[in-house]
């Protein structure tokens, strides 16, 4: 039987879905049977989801002319 | 530099374009990527004016280096590999940070401590603002350890491969699954005590 401390120890390659189906299988039997995994399981889950969905930052106007005026110089100095 | 009609054209052949020495493929690729470069530095450095430093300097010597990049990786993953570089220099010049190092042993014999179990309400899309919610997700990462933070950053906001940040933080596999168990977890709790259902109290687990 697999303890709650087992199910977590491999909480982050069953949510990667990179388990093999034999123990995804086993995983799966411990949080139909135990709340508590399944709550942690859940919210651990939408943890990654949420900062999956987060947009990169806008680069301010004036880092990014700094960065191009930057760029530009060592394009130059290159091409020199 | 950069113009529109670029802006379909796919990363391989710009990175040829560009080490033929094409400035406006170089243009776009720093366009497709400096937002994504700007945030994992903000994330890694956790300092305004270090990130714009480590986007500036990230783009210069992806520049300088272009003969070297070798094409068996993408061109992305290989500019994020300069950017953590530059972004732990930071961190230690700075030195405010005693865990900067990525090399030390690290106990992760806490990693699956839980404290928190609370199912969330609805969706924190839904509750809290664009602004309120982004400012939610920076503090709890900020909170993290460096060491579990570049793991988390690369793995789960940039979206990069265990292979791939395993390269790009020189660690082992298992010490790059080991510490995003870990960053995840305790990013978990730190949410779940701002979105949990109202009502719902944490108890104790194991």
């Amino acid at each position: 039987m697999l303890t709650c401390k087992d199910f977590l120890h491999e909480l982050s390659d069953y949510l990667d879905a990179s388990l093999d189906a034999k123990l995804r299988a086993k995983l799966e039997e411990h949080i139909s049977e135990c709340p508590n995994c399944w709550v942690i399981a859940d919210t651990t889950r939408r943890t990654i989801q949420i900062y999956k969905g987060m947009e990169p930052y806008p680069v301010p106007a004036d880092v990014q002319e700094r960065l191009m005026a930057a760029l530009e110089r060592k394009m130059a100095d290159k091409r020199g | 530099m950069a113009v529109s009609s670029q802006a379909n054209i796919d990363e391989s052949t710009l990175v040829a374009q560009a080490r033929e020495g094409d400035t406006v493929a170089f243009g776009e690729l720093v366009r497709r990527y400096e937002g994504k470069i700007f945030r994992l530095a903000q994330h890694i450095t956790q300092n305004r004016e270090d990130a714009e430093d480590v986007l500036q300097e990230t783009f210069l010597k992806a520049y300088e280096h272009l003969d070297q990049f070798q094409g068996n990786s993408k061109f992305y993953t290989w500019v994020v590999r300069i950017a953590v570089n530059q972004s732990l220099m930071k961190l230690r010049r700075r030195k405010t940070d005693r865990s900067v190092s990525l090399d030390e042993t690290i106990d992760t014999g806490e990693d699956t401590i839980v404290r928190e179990i609370a199912a969330w309400g609805e969706d924190p899309e839904e509750r809290f603002s664009r602004e309120e919610l982004g400012e939610i997700l920076d503090s709890a990462v900020q909170g993290l350890e460096t060491p579990y933070r570049s793991v988390f950053v690369l793995r789960d906001i940039e979206e990069l491969s265990t292979e791939e940040t395993a390269n790009a933080l020189g660690l082992s596999i298992p010490a790059v699954k080991s510490r995003l168990l870990r960053a995840r977890l305790q990013l978990r709790e730190k949410l779940t005590r701002q979105f949990k259902r109202k009502g719902d109290d944490a108890f104790a687990y194991m």
